[in-house]
């Protein structure tokens, strides 16, 4: 334990500027890919196990993509458009068969999806850690607010996760196809009796989950390495979000992302060795104290 | 009604009196002849590979068995029971390690360390639906999991628990010579085997089973659910820290990847491919997989891609495991036996 570098962390500007961003930016990205989770989950009933393939598939398709046209614009495309395409064929190939089926049943199906896909990133890209690299665009020099290091690619990485969540949460609430997506998640059998194919809504709820998720990691790819099963604990983490925030909120799953993401970065100051305990006993915490999750109204 | 919980349905048949004693016995009498067999290998075959298979069918099946005692019979599905492996292991290796205390001791203390563990988080978990209770234990395998690579001083971090762990004679069993080892491993199986059994066929058992089937019901006739639960986990911990130690005392050390949460995923898998519905389903899925593992390993590297369509060909295709077919043909026989 280290409090001393924690208080001294927060007695500083210029400490607290850095800390709050790199928690933003942790959070942000969690953000992505719990929100795809938890709009899987409301509509599909399913909690997508292998959610966090489409995320290290979004790094790699974007990874490519950079590396083959160098435009960094065309790399997060790549990496969403194709993560989006995957989850369609992923949903109506394989989830569909197990709507309704055991927990077991739908827990292994992704389980076997976990196993495969790592294995199909090792073989297309190697085993090894790869980087994508900053684009040329944002090695620029790093802006400096009341002290604080902020490097412009954050700002963009913040601006595009939040523009992500404004339009979905006023698409879901406002727009027709929201309005449908609501419907089918609350009686899928009277939307279909009303002439809608439930099953392209299905389909297209997964494929934007997706797609999130893929958005996240090619997002993430200029500042994380890249490795087969870097999903699984991005995986992990966006579960806990979905605990602490609520399942199927999407408010929920932005409050929850940004405080673990600030838990995350300055836990790692006060407790380095305890920084992953932190989020768990933040989870132990919200599911004792309030088992519907901070904004979610069914009871975990 | 789901076809799984049809299936479970046919596996209530109530022992009839007459029969009852000989049922009391004959487990223990199967588990009898079955160590002979197992003890007695060592007298026919000198193949060293073979009795590792079996030390390793032993860990893993203890860990299997235990799981089902949770899913199966409980329909409790859990993702993280590895973490209990895990546990096992590392305790019993620091526990020799650092007091150098005899065996048994060491062993006794284990299961004591897992059974605090296993009902503090039981406490916090069984309360949760199916899917959190999935994800939330997960998550408690992951915390495990970090913990033991963050902790290096302690645990050794990644490298693993090195050194090798000290197996002082106790009354004259020498844990080093692989033949003791060998029959010391098939003890703990039998007798975790025997112990989960009957707990199985116990009235708790039943208890388990009504609650697994209907939960509300079970309720208002009187049963504490969450009570039952909590203690169903934390046994099936303990059963599983055995299986951890079996391992740690096989490789003489421990690792983190024995708390990693693909071996949760195996033991859910083992238990689908031998099937749930019978108390010896993931027995046979233990056998099954490790020569899975290990003819694949030796035909590729990418034993993930060969595992994962062999998951989904039972999942989306078979649907149910192979002592689940054996059960069901059984099952049939009798009902055209008792038709005539």
């Amino acid at each position: 334990m280290d409090l001393d570098a924690l208080v001294g962390c927060l007695s500083s500007s210029a400490c607290l500027v850095t800390q709050t961003t790199s928690g933003l930016i942790i959070g942000m990205l969690l953000f992505l890919v719990a929100v795809g989770l938890t709009l899987i989950f409301g509509v599909l009933k399913v909690v997508n196990f292998s959610h966090g393939a489409f995320y290290m598939f979004g790094a790699y398709f974007a990874m490519t993509a950079y590396q083959l046209t160098g435009s960094f614009a065309l790399a997060v495309l790549a990496g969403a458009a194709g993560t989006a395409v995957l989850g369609l064929i992923f949903e109506r190939v394989f989830m569909s068969r197990v709507y309704g089926a055991d927990v077991l049943m739908q827990l292994l199906v992704c389980y076997a999806f976990v196993l495969i896909f790592d294995d199909v990133v090792r073989i297309i890209w190697g085993p090894e850690f790869k980087s994508m690299g900053m684009p040329a665009a944002f090695q620029v020099m790093p802006l400096f607010i009341a002290g604080g290091v902020v490097p412009p690619y954050y700002l963009l990485l913040i601006g595009v996760a939040l523009a992500a969540a404004i339009v979905l949460g006023i698409g879901l609430s406002r727009s027709r196809i929201g309005k449908v997506i609501r419907a089918a998640a609350h009686n899928p059998g009277m939307v279909s009796a009303l002439g809608i194919n439930t099953g392209l809504i299905y389909g297209g709820v997964f494929a934007l989950g997706g797609m999130l998720a893929g958005l996240a990691g090619a997002l993430a790819a200029p500042v994380r390495s890249l490795t087969p099963g870097m999903g699984f604990s991005v995986l992990i983490e966006s579960f806990i979000v979905t605990v602490i925030g609520g399942m199927g909120s999407i408010l929920g799953a932005l409050i929850g992302a940004l405080l673990l993401g600030l838990i995350r970065s300055f836990g790692s100051l006060g407790f380095p060795l305890f920084t992953e305990g932190l989020m768990y006993l933040f989870m132990v915490i919200v599911l004792v104290s309030k088992p519907t999750g901070l904004f979610g109204k069914e009871a975990a | 009604m789901t076809e799984l919980e049809a299936r479970r349905a046919e596996t209530l048949v109530p022992a009839r009196g007459a029969t009852t004693v000989w049922a009391r016995y004959r487990d223990v009498l199967i588990a009898l002849i079955a160590f002979a067999v197992l003890a007695s290998l060592p007298l026919f075959t000198g193949s060293k590979a073979l009795l590792d298979f079996v030390i390793r069918c032993s860990a893993y099946g203890l860990f299997a068995t235990s799981l089902n005692l949770l899913v199966g019979y409980t329909g409790l599905t859990s993702f993280g029971h590895g973490m209990f492996f895990g546990l096992g292991a590392y305790s019993f290796g620091l526990i020799m390690q650092k007091l150098g205390v005899p065996i048994p001791i060491a062993f006794v203390a284990t299961l004591a360390i897992t059974g605090v563990v296993a009902a503090i988080i039981g406490a916090i978990c069984v309360r949760l639906k199916e899917i959190y209770f999935a994800f939330v234990t997960l998550a408690f395998q992951m915390l495990i999991h970090s913990t033991i690579l963050s902790w290096a001083s302690f645990t050794g971090g990644d490298q693993g628990l090195r050194g090798g762990i000290p197996r002082p004679v106790f009354l004259g069993v020498d844990l080093s010579n692989h033949v003791h080892l060998y029959v010391a491993s098939c003890a703990l199986l039998i007798l975790g085997l025997l112990a989960m059994r009957q707990i199985a066929q116990s009235p708790f058992g039943y208890t388990l089973r009504m609650i697994r089937d209907n939960a509300g019901r079970a309720s208002f006739l009187g049963i504490d659910v969450w009570r039952a639960k909590l203690t169903v986990f934390v046994l099936a911990a303990l059963f599983a820290s055995m299986g951890g130690m079996v391992m740690a005392l096989f490789v003489s050390g421990a690792y983190p990847e024995f708390a990693y949460w693909t071996i949760s995923g195996e033991g859910i898998f083992i238990n689908m491919l031998g099937g749930v519905s019978t108390f010896l389903g993931p027995m046979v899925g233990t056998v099954l997989l490790l020569l899975l593992n290990d003819t694949v390993t030796r035909f590729t590297e990418y034993h993930g891609i060969v595992l994962g369509i062999v998951i989904l060909f039972f999942a989306l295709g078979l649907r149910k495991g192979l002592l689940d077919f054996v059960a069901e043909w059984f099952a049939h026989r009798r009902e055209a036996g008792e038709g005539r």
